[in-house]
């Protein structure tokens, strides 16, 4: 893979009233690959997300995202990207396909909403509401918002919190393929397991600084290297195993 | 890939959505056009009616006799002559009989004794019936002869004019009302429920100003606000016979106050969506500003019918003025440069508001 950076991060740090959530921290995020913010809660992921995102002011530091300064060129960036926020709830009483209309106005572009939601395998809930999705559905929908630019980057904060295994899986599907279309992702997770499979290369982040990135593989080989032995011999398979096992690859709706 | 991007477009698309929003909400519906429509048909047939005295007829009363004919005659008087007598007397005691009459044929002169018995209960009334009985006395009595009156002569005319109906009265002041709940409540909440649910945060990640948003929320509710003032104004006239002087520039007048109502009642509403910490604050904060206009700010009362201490207050209301002006535009029909008055007044208010609303708007929770 071509290693040019998609997005820098140089010294950054956010300073709020009474604590320093973003500490001095500096990364790369390289073009085409999906990278990993991991870290307990209160680590400051979601602070440095929505600084890149240009939802949030920095104290101090230099950030670009795809060549372009968050200072000086917030609006040029925020044409590139597609944000996924946690949590985040979409216009009353509307349906999916005029939600997605909605979008192409704020995004300036003409999109077919009955393709965008055929990408994320929402076709048959066209007319529905937003509330009345499942879990699984909700986060599809977010993603499939974040695609309607066409964006050189992606940022999905936590995508998979909350869902079951089936949809868990599918939404990994659905990541890979956005990845597959050339676009990089910045992906937010609790889940290791999934950041083992997903991502390229991940950054820990804790107490708001960056203590370790690398690849995964990486990381476990040097852990492993320093004499690291789980308490329980692995088996070939885990519990989760077991789940997708017993209850089958096909995601459940509701 | 990337063209040049539109604010104007992305305005519209929000305008777009909210309006959708707007139709698919039940409340803004019901507060906006049911609850004023609903005033308006209460009102119009209850202020049609004016005064009615309820007279009951005691069995056996006679009903041939020309006494009773000319009561039968009288608007004024409604002849209720199907209860018994135990319950009229019961009636006539709690005053929702005004009063019992009883007419006896006699054998001798004269012909007929009318007994007729009041109300404590309802003496006001009583006394109307009381001069009407009088007057018609006079007329029996004389029996129509030709003869000078002996001492004075009356002699009466009507002037021909405009009726001024109740609905002439009470349609704009509900129209008033109308805009004043879909620009304070319908903005307060909006604006609250898109900051709580982060709705405004993932539009800020999209290349939309942060005017397209305020802007087009605006443009929904005028639109919204304009179609339910057609729609007021429409069945007020067709169908209570609201009077509209000049005709559709009487119309177009009364829209162009509107809007300016509207836009002074969306600055509460900005305001109270940015005071308001959740959506159960919104409701008594928006009353504290909604109530007090909807009774002080002659929305079914004249004001001049206010006690003098009362009178400021009310003149202190932006809806006083906005109805002022609505009924002297729509009924004496005013135009806009006869109403300078009241909307310079409307004009101090929307600076105030609106100094006031972007000093406490919130963009995120």
């Amino acid at each position: 893979m071509a290693k040019t950076p998609i997005i820098t991060v140089k010294n950054l740090v956010k300073q709020y009233d009474d604590f320093t959530a973003v500490k001095d921290i500096s990364f790369e995020v390289f073009e085409g690959e999906i990278f990993g913010l991991l870290g307990p809660n209160g680590a400051g992921k979601t602070t440095t997300l929505e600084i890149i995102e240009t939802l949030r002011d920095k104290t101090s530091g230099e950030v670009t995202v795809d060549g372009f300064n968050v200072d000086t060129d917030a609006g040029s960036i925020k044409k590139r990207i597609g944000v996924q926020l946690q949590a985040a709830g979409y216009y009353p009483n509307l349906n999916l396909t005029e939600l997605i209309d909605l979008f192409s106005g704020l995004y300036g572009i003409k999109v077919s909403p009955a393709e965008m939601l055929e990408k994320v395998n929402l076709t048959d809930k066209a007319k529905a509401k937003y509330k009345d999705l499942s879990g699984g559905q909700k986060q599809r929908f977010s993603i499939a918002t974040t695609l309607i630019n066409n964006p050189r980057v992606v940022f999905l904060d936590e995508p998979t919190t909350g869902l079951d295994p089936q949809a868990r899986r599918n939404l990994w599907d659905l990541i890979r393929e956005i990845q597959k279309a050339g676009t990089t992702v910045v992906i937010t997770t609790h889940y290791m397991d999934e950041a083992e499979v997903l991502c390229d290369r991940v950054a820990f982040v804790d107490g708001g600084h960056i203590i370790g990135i690398d690849t995964p593989d990486h990381f476990i080989d040097t852990l492993v290297a320093s004499g690291f032995e789980r308490k329980k011999t692995v088996k070939q398979a885990n519990l989760e195993d077991v789940f997708i096992n017993l209850t089958g690859k096909e995601w459940r709706e509701g | 890939m990337i063209n040049k991007y539109s604010n104007f477009n992305a305005t519209m698309a929000i305008a777009k959505a909210s309006l959708l929003s707007i139709l698919r909400s039940p409340s803004a519906v019901v507060f906006s056009l049911l609850f004023p429509l609903i005033f308006i048909t209460v009102f119009a047939n209850i202020g049609g009616g004016g005064v009615t005295v309820d007279v009951g007829v005691a069995k056996g009363s006679d009903t041939l006799n020309p006494i009773y004919q000319a009561l039968k005659k009288v608007s004024v008087v409604n002849l209720v002559t199907k209860q018994a007598a135990v319950e009229m007397q019961k009636n006539l005691e709690k005053g929702s009989l005004d009063a019992m009459i009883d007419i006896r044929k006699n054998m001798g002169k004269p012909v007929f004794t009318v007994n007729v018995k009041y109300t404590r209960a309802s003496a006001e009334k009583g006394n109307i019936l009381k001069s009407l009985l009088q007057s018609i006395f006079y007329q029996v009595n004389t029996g129509g002869s030709n003869a000078p009156p002996p001492v004075a002569e009356l002699k009466q005319a009507t002037v021909s004019g405009r009726a001024y109906k109740y609905i002439d009265f009470i349609l704009p002041g509900q129209l008033g009302f109308s805009l004043l709940s879909t620009g304070v409540f319908g903005t307060a909440f909006v604006f609250l429920s898109l900051r709580q649910t982060l709705v405004i945060k993932r539009f800020f990640a999209t290349p939309v100003k942060r005017y397209s948003i305020v802007l087009g929320e605006m443009i929904a509710r005028v639109v919204f606000a304009m179609a339910g003032a057609i729609f007021i104004i429409c069945v007020g006239h067709f169908a209570f016979g609201f009077t509209l002087i000049h005709g559709w520039v009487t119309v177009v007048n009364m829209l162009i106050l509107s809007l300016v109502g509207l836009v002074i009642f969306m600055g509460f509403g900005f305001t109270v969506s940015g005071i308001a910490k959740n959506e159960s604050s919104i409701p008594p904060l928006s009353n504290i500003i909604t109530l007090p206009q909807f009774l002080l700010s002659g929305t079914f009362f004249s004001t001049s019918a206010f006690p003098k201490w009362l009178q400021p207050v009310s003149n202190a209301l932006p809806l006083t003025h906005l109805n002022n002006a609505m009924r002297q535009v729509a009924f004496e029909g005013a135009g806009l440069g006869d109403v300078t008055h009241q909307l310079l007044i409307l004009l101090v208010w929307g600076v105030g508001i609106y100094a006031v609303a972007i000093k406490t708007f919130k963009w995120e929770a």
